[in-house]
C-alpha cells in the first residue's frame, strides 16, 4: 500500500512523461521541441528520485538536462533560423510512422499485459543505494566490481572529446 | 493501491513509441536525434524499473543506466559535432537533401 502522497507523484510523473514526449515529437519548432524534451528528460529524473535512485536522478539533470540539451539548443541556433516551422510531413511517410509506432507499442503492450500477474506486483522494500556503495562499486575489482567499464568509459569519453574538436574545427 | 511495475513501464513504452515516430517521420538530423535521446531515455527508465522491482538489493541496472547516460552522452557530442560541420559544408540539415558524401 502506497502512501497517497506517492501515488499522486507518480500520475503527475507519468502524465507529464506522455504528455512532453509526445510534444516533443509532434510540435513543429525545432526549438521547442528540444524544450519538451528537456521537460521529459526533468519528469524522468523525478522518476528516478521517487524509485529512490537519488544519485541517478543527479546524474541525469546533471548530464542530460545540462549537458546533452545545452548541446542541442546550440547546435539548433548554429543551424536554424529560430521560430521558424519546419516543412509540413509527407502524408505516406507520417503514416508509415504512426503505423510503425502504434504496432510496437501495442505488441509490445500485449506483452506486459499477458504477463499482468508478473508486471502487478508491489514495489519491494529497499534501502535506497548512499553514495558509499555506489562508490565502492564503481571502483572495485571483485565480482561486482565497475572497474573496467569505467576506465573502458574514460577512455571512451576522451576520444570523444578528440574526435568532437577534430570534427567540428574550422578549417 | 498500489504502484506496480506495469503503471511505470506504460510511460516508458509510451515514451519510446513517440520516439520511433520521431525517428522515422522527421527529415531534420537535429531533430532525429531528439527522437533518438527519448528512446534512449525510455530504455534507461525500464533499466532502472527492472532493478527496482526485481533485484532491489543489487544495483547492476542502476550502473547500466549510469554507463547508459555516459555513452549517450559521447554519442550526443559526436553527433552533433557531424551534423553542425555537415551544415557548414552543405547549407542544411535535410537527410532528403544531403545525399552526397563527398562534396
Amino acid at each position: 500500500m502506497e502512501s497517497v502522497g506517492n501515488i499522486i507523484m507518480y500520475f503527475v510523473i507519468a502524465l507529464a512523461i506522455i504528455v512532453f514526449s509526445v510534444l516533443t515529437v509532434t510540435t513543429r519548432k525545432i526549438l521547442r521541441a528540444a524544450t519538451y524534451l528537456l521537460f521529459t528528460l526533468f519528469a524522468t529524473a523525478a522518476l528516478y528520485f521517487q524509485l529512490d535512485y537519488a544519485f541517478l536522478g543527479a546524474v541525469q539533470i546533471a548530464v542530460y538536462a545540462g549537458g546533452i540539451v545545452v548541446l542541442f539548443v546550440f547546435s539548433i541556433l548554429l543551424t536554424h533560423n529560430p521560430g521558424e516551422d519546419s516543412a509540413p510531413l509527407e502524408s505516406h511517410r507520417k503514416w508509415l510512422g504512426i503505423i510503425a509506432a502504434v504496432a510496437g507499442v501495442a505488441v509490445c503492450g500485449f506483452a506486459l499485459f499477458s504477463y499482468a500477474q508478473f508486471c502487478g506486483q508491489a514495489i519491494p522494500e529497499m534501502t535506497a543505494p548512499g553514495i558509499e556503495d555506489i562508490g565502492k562499486f564503481l571502483l572495485s575489482t571483485d565480482k561486482w566490481g565497475y572497474l573496467l567499464p569505467f576506465e573502458a568509459l574514460s577512455v571512451l569519453l576522451l576520444a570523444c572529446i578528440i574526435g568532437g574538436v577534430v570534427i567540428a574545427r574550422r578549417r | 493501491m498500489n504502484l506496480t511495475l506495469l503503471m511505470y513501464l506504460i510511460p516508458s513504452l509510451i515514451m519510446f513509441g513517440c520516439g520511433v515516430y520521431g525517428f522515422l517521420t522527421r527529415k531534420n538530423m537535429i531533430a532525429i536525434m531528439i527522437s533518438l535521446e527519448l528512446m534512449l531515455n525510455s530504455i534507461d527508465i525500464n533499466f532502472v524499473l527492472f532493478n527496482r522491482y526485481l533485484f532491489p538489493e543489487q544495483m547492476e541496472g542502476m550502473f547500466f543506466t549510469l554507463f547508459a547516460i555516459a555513452i549517450a552522452a559521447a554519442e550526443t557530442a559526436l553527433a552533433l559535432a557531424i551534423i553542425i560541420n555537415v551544415f557548414r559544408i552543405a547549407k542544411d540539415v535535410d537527410i532528403n537533401k544531403i545525399n552526397k558524401l563527398k562534396f
